[in-house]
C-alpha cells in the first residue's frame, strides 16, 4: 500500500480513513465563516451601528451636536483627566516594569496579580472604594476634608483617581514581558563603561521597550478616555461640570438626546478604532526590531 | 539560558547589598511600592474598614437579603452563560485566526479587540440601539420570536457576550500556534478519526487555556457595569445585576449597605484572580513543555 503523509494545511483525515469521515471535508471552511458570522453579529453590528446613528440625520446635525456647551465641557473634563492619570501611570508602568521583570525573588507571581487587580474589580467597587476613602460624609479621611476644605469626590481629583486606579496595570503588563525576555547584557555592558542607572535606563532600557511602552500608552490612554464604571460613582455626574465624555453618552441617550448620544459615541468609538490602528502598526515595529535582532546575531 | 546572571546593577545604592531584594531601596521599587501603596492598598483596606464596622449579623443580612440575593443570580448566571457561549465560539474564532487563512482575516483578528477597547457607555449605547424593538436586530427577532432583547435579562446577556468575547480567543490563540501538527498527524496515522483526534489529543492540550479565557471573561462580566446599565431596564428581581443595584445604593446614601454588597463582589473578585492564576500555572506546562521536548 502506497504511505503516504498528509500535507500540513490539509485537516481532513486521509483518503484511506473511512469514507463517513467526509463529513470534516466541510468542516474547515465552515469553521471560518461560522467565525466571521458571529464577530459580526456580536461586534460588527453594533460598531457599525455607532457610525450609521451618528450621521442619521445628516452630516450637519451631527456637527451640530459640537455646539452643545456640556458636551464640550464633557470633553474638555474627559481630556484633563486622561492628561493627568495617564503620565503618573506611564512612570509607575516602567518603574514597575524595571524593578520586576529583571528579578527573580519569593513573590513574584504575587505582586504581577497584585498589579493586575484592578482588571478583576468591578469598576463599581473601584469608585466605591474611593467613596468609602474620601467622601466628606462617610470617609475615612472626612475629618481631614471637612478641616481643610479639600473636594475629592464629586470633583476633579476624584475622577483623576478613579482613572488612575483602574488604568494603571496597562503599561507595566506591556513592557515587563519584554524586558524579561531580552536579558541584562546590554545593562551589563552600559553599566561596565561607565553609565550611571539614570543613563542606563535612558539610554538602553527604555529604547530596547520603546514600542512596548508606546502600546502601553496607547492602551492607559484609550482606556483612561473611555472609562465610565468608577468615575459614575465618584463623579456625582453634574451635567457641564463633573461630567466625562462617556457619563455624558449615557446620561444624553437617558434623556432621550439619541442623536446627541450617538455623536459623543462617534468621538469615543474614533479613540477607540484609531488606538486599534495604532496597536497593528506597533505590533509590525515591534516584528521588525525582533527580526532586526536575529539577522544581527546571525 | 541556564548561566546564573550576575547580581549587580539592582541598586542605587550598593550599601542595601545584604538586604533581601524587596527591602533594597532603589528608585524603581520605591515608586512601585510607593503607588501601589497609594492608589491600591490604601482604598482596599478603607473598604475592609469600612465593611469591618458594619458588624457580622448586619453585614449578613445585607449581603444575603433577597434583593441582593437576586442580583447575584442576574448577574452570575448570566455572565455564566455568556463566558460558556463565548468559550465555543472563542475556539471557533481563535481555530479560524491559527488554522485556516480567508480573505478579512486581519479585520477579523482587529476586530476581536474591540470590546477591550471600546468604551462600555458607548458599547451600551450601540447594543440597546441595535437589539432594541426598533433596532436592525431587535426588531427581526421580536417579529419573529416575540422575544424582547433590550430591556430584559437576554440584553444583559448581549451585553455580557459582547465584553467577554475576546477572552477566550486571546488565551487559546498562543497555545493553539504552538501545538505540534505531528501529534495529529500521528494521531490520523494510526487509525483515529477527526473526532477522535480533536477530542483526545487537540482539545486536552487546549482545555486549561479554554477555561482559563472563561474564567477571565465571566470575571468581567460579573463586574460589568457599563454597557449592561444601557441595555438592561434596571428593575429588582426583573434584570438588575450586582453592580447596579450597588451603584443605586450609593445614590441612595446606603453607604453601609453598598459597602456590604461591594465587599462581596471584592472577594468574589479575589477569587477569581487566584482561580485565573491557578489555571494559568496549569496551562503553562502545555505551553512551555513544547518548546523544550
Amino acid at each position: 500500500m502506497a504511505f503516504t503523509i498528509p500535507p500540513l494545511q490539509d485537516l481532513s483525515p486521509p483518503r484511506w480513513v473511512k469514507p463517513s469521515f467526509r463529513v470534516s471535508h466541510f468542516l474547515p471552511a465552515l469553521i471560518p465563516i461560522l467565525a466571521c458570522l458571529y464577530v459580526g453579529v456580536v461586534i460588527l453590528v453594533p460598531a457599525l451601528a455607532v457610525v450609521v446613528q451618528a450621521f442619521a440625520k445628516g452630516f450637519g446635525v451631527f456637527l451640530d451636536n459640537f455646539k452643545s456647551p456640556e458636551l464640550l465641557s464633557a470633553l474638555r473634563l474627559t481630556l484633563i483627566a486622561t492628561a493627568i492619570a495617564v503620565p503618573f501611570n506611564a512612570i509607575f508602568g516602567l518603574a514597575a516594569a524595571t524593578a520586576i521583570a529583571r528579578h527573580r525573588f519569593p513573590g513574584k507571581a504575587l505582586l504581577l496579580s497584585i498589579i493586575d487587580l484592578p482588571f478583576s474589580i468591578s469598576p463599581v467597587v473601584v469608585g466605591l472604594m474611593l467613596v468609602l476613602l474620601y467622601s466628606p460624609t462617610h470617609g475615612v479621611f472626612a475629618g481631614v476634608l471637612q478641616s481643610t476644605g479639600w473636594k475629592i469626590i464629586f470633583s476633579l481629583p476624584g475622577i483623576v483617581m478613579a482613572t488612575i486606579l483602574v488604568t494603571f496595570p496597562f503599561m507595566a503588563r506591556e513592557v515587563i514581558p519584554l524586558l524579561e525576555e531580552e536579558g541584562w547584557d546590554q545593562e551589563e555592558a552600559a553599566r561596565t563603561l561607565g553609565a550611571s542607572d539614570w543613563q542606563v535606563f535612558w539610554k538602553v532600557t527604555l529604547p530596547s521597550v520603546r514600542w512596548a511602552a508606546l502600546y502601553g500608552l496607547i492602551l492607559t490612554t484609550a482606556r483612561a478616555l473611555g472609562e465610565f464604571g468608577a468615575v459614575s460613582v465618584v463623579s456625582g455626574n453634574i451635567r457641564g461640570e463633573t461630567q466625562t465624555l462617556p457619563l455624558f453618552v449615557e446620561d444624553a441617550y437617558k434623556q432621550y438626546h439619541t442623536e446627541m448620544a450617538f455623536g459623543a459615541s462617534l468621538v469615543l468609538a474614533t479613540v477607540a478604532i484609531v488606538s486599534l490602528l495604532l496597536k497593528l502598526a506597533v505590533e509590525q515595529l515591534m516584528e521588525r526590531d525582533r527580526s532586526a535582532v536575529k539577522g544581527g546575531e546571525e | 539560558m541556564t548561566v546564573a546572571l550576575p547580581r549587580r546593577g539592582q541598586g542605587l545604592l550598593s550599601r542595601n547589598r545584604g538586604l533581601p531584594r524587596w527591602l533594597r531601596l532603589n528608585v524603581p521599587w520605591t515608586i512601585t511600592w510607593t503607588y501601589l501603596s497609594l492608589v491600591l492598598f490604601l482604598p482596599l483596606a478603607g473598604m475592609l474598614l469600612k465593611a469591618a464596622g458594619v458588624g457580622p449579623a448586619a453585614f449578613w443580612e445585607t449581603a444575603t437579603s433577597p434583593l441582593a440575593l437576586s442580583t447575584y443570580r442576574m448577574s452570575f448566571g448570566i455572565a455564566a452563560a455568556a463566558s460558556l457561549i463565548n468559550g465555543v465560539f472563542g475556539l471557533l474564532i481563535a481555530w479560524a485566526l491559527i488554522r485556516s487563512s480567508f480573505p478579512g482575516q486581519k479585520l477579523l483578528d482587529t476586530l476581536i479587540d474591540l470590546p477591550f477597547a471600546l468604551p462600555t457607555a458607548v458599547a451600551g449605547l450601540a447594543l440597546s440601539f441595535v437589539y432594541g424593538s426598533e433596532g436592525w436586530l431587535g426588531g427581526p427577532i421580536q417579529r419573529l420570536t416575540g422575544l424582547e432583547v433590550s430591556f430584559t435579562p437576554l440584553g444583559v446577556a448581549v451585553a455580557m457576550v459582547f465584553i467577554s468575547l475576546p477572552f477566550v480567543v486571546r488565551t487559546v490563540e498562543p497555545v493553539l500556534r504552538s501545538l505540534e501538527r505531528e501529534q495529529e498527524e500521528a494521531s490520523w496515522c494510526l487509525g483515529a478519526s477527526s473526532a477522535q483526534t480533536f477530542l483526545r489529543v487537540v482539545l486536552p492540550q487546549l482545555t486549561p487555556a479554554i477555561l482559563a479565557g472563561i474564567a477571565q471573561g465571566f470575571s468581567r462580566a460579573v463586574g460589568e457595569y457599563g454597557s449592561v446599565v444601557m441595555i438592561s431596564s434596571n428593575v429588582p428581581f426583573k434584570d438588575l445585576i450586582t453592580p447596579t443595584l450597588i451603584v443605586q445604593m450609593i445614590e441612595e446614601y446606603d453607604i453601609e449597605a453598598a459597602t456590604v454588597i461591594g465587599s462581596v463582589m471584592l472577594i468574589f473578585s479575589l477569587v477569581s484572580l487566584v482561580v485565573i492564576n491557578a489555571l494559568q500555572v496549569w496551562g503553562q506546562r502545555y505551553q512551555g513543555g513544547d518548546a523544550s521536548g
